[in-house]
């Protein structure tokens, strides 16, 4: 039985696997990142949360390769390393779906899984064996799809974060960086990516989770990584904080708009979400639930 | 029907609270569930065409009545001889279509193929005629002459950034040019009468025995390929289509390539360039489904950003892709002179480049890249030379032929789009 997914041995659950240091970037006058850290562990799942601007974006360009650090030490699995280069991310095990997705909306799910590393036979495409592994990785990861020869196209957002999620899982990661995986989400499609991530989390590897929403971020999160002004704002395990906290945090007092406005709402503290509005989906009426 | 049931069992997680919905979501077949048997396939096919997978039908539908109007019309048209006349012009204008529909895949377009092919013509009649090449030479060179202009015409788009629409444009005339050219003061060039070239691509037929046991052959081939697909498969618990399945598809073809081989040969035969022509849409058909390289000029043209993260390389394949694209032109126009029988400054002029194109995009080869198959070529191509065979034969000018062949040409488009919209209603 080829396992799709190797669980990785070198690292075990709780071990730091991407130790940052120090980073600094800036662009021109703009000073984006200022002697940050930013640890991920294996078995967990960090959130880097923070408000527009506070250099989340810049921090996962520093970790994925496309934008590299001005300065400052990366350690992967204990040794430093450079990461010039979207590939040399991608060799240390590191793989981040960005926002986008970039699926082939007219090739199959098999097609977009594979694409770029198609198994071959004989000089032709090998669909059998690329079809089974297909399924034998959603099916660990318990993705719910149509047939896996169904166009990208036809599937809704949900079911294209999986496909891009179980993407990234083809190149045996250590770590995964998830760029706002639930934004434009339907409440169903959202939780089945959310069940997603705890499934990345259960195979041992280090999940990173970029996101505004704090729902989210404390229904998965382990750690929450508070950025600010291109600072370390804060680094909470999730059942020390709530969410008051994580947002003082964020804006950088206790007395902020989120805060006036749970106030108002009078008695009722918790009922106040920061969540930003759910973009309607066309398809979450449909959406299981799981 | 136990082979068509869903293989893979799909065991809800513990704990993880399951609402019964995702059941069938789960199927690893090529299809979801299915009824057995006749009615099984009858319920694909309407769930097909509801949500605007069309594939063929249009196509298929369009030749019915194209063959119904053009046969009440003049009885001469489903004659053997009529056939055969057909089969002779197509050829050409085919082969340029293959290309064509290479590069719509991409999601980009060829304006140069008719003028490519012209050059190509022009080049291998001196090249045979006046100046005493073989004709394998004169055929290399010309072909060469071709891949060299798409080199060029590829490397100015992928290298500098100038619109394919641009680069092409520029290329008609360009190469239009180089045609007159070559062709010299007289203006035209015919190929030594009775020799190979000119026998080539009008005198010579494939007749009964040899093409029968062509059709059989093509047959048994696909039939073996499709079960040893299908043994693979079902070898690894994948949803598999039964073997009845597969002998009523080769079977289908069987009859359909004997019944094509016993009316041709009732006249003249299946000329060797039709046989060509078929050959070509078949290996470009098994390039484009069954290859790295075809794979990734499907997703360069459906999203050229994610083919480029996937790490093809982008740039390489479409210049290769204009390169192939310029070579059939190349072919198509080798194919025009020998079936013309000479080269003169009116060839691959007039209508070919707007039925290239037409062909590739009537045969369901979508111009905004992603969607396509080397078969729209084959069928495209039919119902255009059958829509200008017909015409002429009810004795119609060049100018009502324009104009029919372009409300076809409109049609298929719209058909396109409409399609487009129940796809997208239907979520695909």
């Amino acid at each position: 039985m080829t396992a799709t997914v190797r669980e990785r041995p070198p690292a075990p659950t709780g071990t730091p696997v991407l130790s940052l240091r120090g980073i600094n970037k800036r662009f021109g006058a703009v000073q984006a990142l200022t002697d940050v850290d930013f640890d991920v562990v294996m078995g967990e799942v960090v959130a880097l949360v923070g408000d527009n601007g506070a250099g989340k974006s810049t921090l996962v360009k520093v970790m994925s390769g496309v934008g590299p650090a001005d300065d400052g030490t990366i350690e992967f699995e204990g040794r430093p390393v450079a990461i010039p280069t979207p590939h040399a991310a991608q060799d240390l095990g590191i793989a981040t779906v960005f926002q986008d997705l970039a699926l082939c909306d007219n090739l199959d799910v098999v097609g977009n899984l594979y694409l770029g590393r198609e198994v071959v036979r004989i000089g032709a495409l090998d669909e059998v064996e690329m079809e089974r592994r297909s399924l034998d990785l959603l099916r660990q990861l318990a993705a719910r799809l149509p047939s896996v020869r169904t166009r990208v196209a036809g599937l809704s957002g949900g079911q294209r974060q999986v496909v891009a999620i179980s993407r990234s899982l083809l190149g045996e990661p250590a770590v995964v960086i998830l760029d706002e995986p639930t934004a434009a989400l339907g409440v169903a499609q959202t939780a089945q990516v959310l069940n997603l991530v705890e499934r990345l989390r259960e195979r041992g590897l280090g999940v990173v989770l970029i996101s505004h929403n704090l729902a989210d971020v404390f229904a998965v999160a382990d750690r929450i990584v508070v950025l600010r002004l291109g600072r370390n704002g804060g680094e909470f395990p999730v059942q020390d904080v709530n969410q008051d906290d994580v947002v003082a945090a964020i804006t950088g007092s206790r007395e902020n708009v989120v805060a006036e406005r749970a106030a108002r709402r009078a008695g009722h503290p918790e009922a106040e979400s920061v969540e930003e509005p759910d973009a309607e989906t066309p398809h979450g009426a449909e959406e299981e639930v799981r | 029907m136990s082979e068509r049931t869903v293989v893979a069992d799909q065991e809800p997680k513990p704990g993880a609270g399951v609402a019964g919905a995702g059941t069938a979501a789960g199927a690893p077949g090529e299809r979801l569930s299915r009824r057995g048997g006749l009615a099984g396939y009858m319920d694909d096919f309407v769930a097909r065409l509801r949500s605007g997978e069309l594939g063929a039908l249009p196509v298929i539908v369009g030749l019915v009545v194209i063959v119904i109007v053009f046969q009440s019309l003049n009885s001469v048209f489903l004659s053997s001889g009529n056939l055969v006349n057909l089969a002779q012009s197509i050829p050409s204008t085919g082969i340029i279509a293959i290309g064509v529909v290479l590069v719509l895949l991409l999601g980009e377009i060829d304006l140069s193929v008719a003028a490519v092919s012209g050059s190509a013509g022009a080049v291998l009649a001196v090249l045979n005629a006046n100046r005493g090449y073989s004709p394998l030479v004169a055929v290399v060179l010309a072909l060469a002459v071709g891949a060299a202009i798409g080199l060029l015409q590829g490397l100015v788009f992928t290298r500098l950034g100038v619109p394919s629409f641009v680069v092409t444009l520029a290329g008609l005339l360009i190469w239009q040019g180089l045609q007159l050219r070559v062709l010299g003061e007289t203006g035209s060039v015919n190929l030594p009468v009775g020799q190979a070239l000119q026998k080539f691509g009008q005198a010579s037929f494939v007749l009964n025995t040899l093409g029968y046991a062509l059709a059989v052959a093509v047959s048994a081939l696909m039939f073996l390929s499709m079960l040893r697909q299908a043994q693979r498969r079902r070898a690894a618990g994948l949803a598999a289509r039964p073997v009845t399945e597969l002998a009523i598809r080769a079977g289908a073809l069987l009859v359909l390539l004997v019944v094509v081989v016993y009316v041709l040969s009732q006249d003249r035969g299946v000329p060797w360039t039709l046989v060509l022509f078929l050959a070509l849409v078949a290996v470009v058909d098994l390039v484009l489904r069954r290859t790295r390289y075809g794979r990734a000029i499907f997703a360069i043209g459906g999203n050229i950003e994610a083919a480029r993260r996937a790490g093809i390389n982008v740039d390489r394949v479409r210049t290769s892709v204009f390169v192939l694209t310029s070579t059939f032109a190349a072919l198509g126009g080798i194919v025009a002179a020998c079936y013309l029988g000479g080269v003169d400054q009116q060839f691959q002029g007039g209508d070919v480049l707007i039925n290239s194109i037409a062909a590739a995009v009537i045969g369901g080869t979508s111009l905004f890249g992603g969607r396509g198959r080397a078969l729209s070529a084959l069928l495209g191509v039919l119902v255009i030379g059958a829509i200008a065979n017909g015409l002429l034969l009810v004795n119609l000018k060049q100018q009502d032929r324009y104009i029919i062949t372009g409300v076809v040409l409109i049609a298929s488009v719209v058909i396109d789009s409409l399609a487009r919209r129940g796809r997208q209603a239907a979520g695909r």
